[in-house]
């Protein structure tokens, strides 16, 4: 019956220690370790030569072959000479083998580099992007020239399947967080305008905060994460698979294939869907200032009629503009310069998402602060 | 006296579908122990969808599939998962996992399943990667290889845990033909010293007559296997105008053509 725990039976001879090798090597169950043997070599102080004896090994596998790798290893750093013959022939041959592969050359180990030459590939890197980004633009700004002169290529199908994706598949989660943001703005007004008796004023605060500002600005985040991503995502894809290369060799322009479609569709359906989110914002306040702070309805929504004026719709919309191209070109810009590998895309897809929501935070803060100038 | 060879894996009346699409029907075929086994066809035939059903990844419609006499098909799921522990897959494209160096590839089913020190499995992780001629490259990433370099890395993840089986889908595919016959002699190299048994899916002729000892021929027409045995014994004896013109790549229309 072939022996299963792994045994040594050692013998000592003329300078000559014989390490007979028994049991079945498996690399799922505990193999000993080499310290094990090591420990036994010191009981035989003058040993110039070990011999494996492996005939009594059941069945062996890699398990055996990092063993005996490690063993011999040790061995040779105390300049003893190890003799392996009497291993069966396959262990022989990888310990061989194994034996060898630490003379290979290895990768050389990267450097960190100092902190001034860090600082200056960060500049660099900065105005590569720079330089990228205005290229980009560029490319964006011929397109649309041939667009609209009649010269671009431009495939309408594909701008109807985008206006859908980007609109009316994203009119679900829309409508939850504006009316969320509508709910948590009532909310937020009624508790102090209750300290005055002025509760109908929610009907001011939330009409006015959601047309001029707030509809579009969790427009832009929504969007940024939804399709923002999803355009960064796709042309990352196209690029690692070599379909954006494909499209160039054609004589097709990347841009006005790929680009142009998904930044027209986001031109138009980001101000419908803030348009949208505006009214949902609205009945949030409405829902909870009718329910819970007792307004009376007509008089609520007169209050909105009145205090949203046709200037903070105009406002609201240059905003969802903005941020539609936003998103589009932070989308689409990530996604044709993604590396060619599954973390590329990922990593791209993250930095599109990233880029536009502080971009579009920073925007709102230059278009507020450019109408507060203008008095509009 | 010779004794008997035993089978690795035996395939009984196996059908193979996408939901009503009938992909093989009535599959019956025997890979033994330690041979190389090469499933062909043309493309489209189902050489592939057989694969994944082979490796655990598809369920076949009906039949069995048994390894070393246990049905892979009728076992738990936790069953399943040890049989599978048996298999090395080397994937077309290598599917190395891309933010994992070659070394962190190979090491991640030691560590996973392995009882190895973490010094045995880098040693382990070295040795794999030498066998299939990748000795130091253990700290490269996929990305920084050849196409040929990411199928042998691939190749040395998938003999990481000494598998019974390997599996190699179009081992040779999209590589330049010294590259190919390295893979190729590879194969022989690993079905002698880690005495595996291979099975090759392939449609490329010089693979196939190369490492093949025995083999399958699937049809894509009649969805079923037309021929067997040996390719070089195919390619002599066989009257199958199909298997004929495969194998000389249309060059001989075959009997009655």
């Amino acid at each position: 019956m072939p022996l299963e725990k792994i045994l040594f039976n050692y013998s000592a001879s003329n300078n000559t220690l014989s390490i007979e090798i028994c049991g079945l090597w498996n690399i799922f169950s505990k193999i000993p370790q080499v310290f094990e043997v090591n420990s036994q070599l010191l009981s035989y102080p003058g040993i110039k030569k070990i011999v494996f004896d492996g005939l009594r090994i059941s069945d062996w596998d890699s398990s055996l072959i990092s063993f005996l790798y490690r063993l011999i290893k040790e061995c040779k750093a105390k300049e003893i000479e190890v003799e392996y013959s009497n291993l069966p022939e396959g262990v022989e041959k990888l310990v061989v083998l194994s034996l060898k592969i630490k003379e290979g050359e290895k990768k050389p180990k990267a450097i960190p580099e100092p902190f001034l030459a860090r600082v200056a590939e960060g500049f660099l890197n900065l105005k590569r992007g720079v330089l990228i980004l205005f290229n980009f633009l560029g490319e964006i700004a011929c397109s649309m020239r041939s667009l609209f002169t009649g010269k671009g290529y431009f495939r309408w199908g594909e701008f109807l399947l985008l206006l859908q994706r980007c609109g009316a598949n994203a009119l679900g989660l829309v409508s939850l967080i504006s009316l969320l943001v509508g709910i948590i703005l009532a909310f937020v007004g009624a508790m102090q305008l209750r300290l005055f008796g002025a509760q109908i004023y929610i009907a001011d605060i939330v009409g006015i905060a959601m047309v001029r500002v707030m509809g579009a600005v969790m427009t832009g985040i929504i969007m940024s994460g939804r399709t923002g991503a999803s355009f960064a995502a796709e042309l990352g894809i196209m690029q690692a698979n070599e379909e954006i290369d494909a499209l160039k060799t054609l004589g097709i322009n990347p841009v006005e294939f790929l680009v142009i479609p998904r930044l027209l569709a986001l031109i138009v359906m980001m101000p419908l869907l803030t348009l949208y989110a505006n009214l949902m914002g609205i009945f949030g306040g409405f829902i909870i200032s009718v329910s819970m702070l007792n307004l009376n309805p007509v008089e609520y929504l007169m209050h909105t009629q009145s205090a949203v004026k046709i200037s903070n719709l105009w406002v609201g919309l240059l905003h969802s503009v903005v941020f539609g191209v936003i998103i589009a070109i932070s989308g689409c810009l990530k996604g044709v310069n993604c590396e060619r590998s599954s973390a590329g895309v990922g990593e791209a897809t993250t930095s599109a998402v990233v880029t536009s929501i502080t971009v579009i935070v920073i925007a709102t803060a230059i278009i507020t602060f450019i109408f507060q100038v203008l008095g509009v | 006296m010779n004794l008997p060879v035993k089978p690795a894996i035996e395939v009984r009346s196996l059908d193979l579908n996408y939901d009503d699409f009938v992909v093989m029907r009535n599959l019956n075929f025997t890979v033994n122990k330690g041979e190389t086994f090469v499933i062909m066809g043309g493309s489209g035939c189902g050489k592939s969808t057989l694969l994944k059903v082979l490796i655990g990844l598809k369920e076949p419609e009906k039949g069995e599939i048994l390894y070393n006499g246990e049905d892979f098909w009728a076992a738990d799921y936790i069953r399943q998962q040890e049989i599978m522990k048996r298999f090395g897959v080397l994937y077309q494209s290598g599917a190395l996992w891309s933010s994992l160096t070659l070394g962190e590839n190979v090491a991640l089913p030691l560590q996973l399943y392995s009882s190895l020190s973490v010094g045995q499995i880098n040693d382990l992780v070295e040795l794999k990667l030498a066998l299939v001629g990748l000795g130091g490259y253990a700290d490269f990433y996929p990305a920084e290889l050849s196409g040929g370099m990411r199928k042998r890395a691939g190749l040395a993840r998938a003999i990481a845990l000494d598998p019974e089986i390997i599996f190699f889908d179009e081992p040779s595919a999209g590589l330049d033909p010294i590259s190919a016959r390295m893979l190729d002699d590879l194969i022989i190299q690993l079905r002698e010293d880690l005495g595996a048994t291979i099975i090759v899916v392939t449609h490329e002729l010089a693979s196939i007559f190369t490492v093949g000892e025995n083999s399958i021929f699937l049809d894509a027409q009649s969805k079923t296997v037309i021929a067997s045995g040996r390719p070089k014994d195919l390619l002599a004896n066989s009257k199958d105008p199909k298997v004929i013109q495969f194998l000389t790549r249309g060059e001989k229309q075959g009997v009655g053509e």
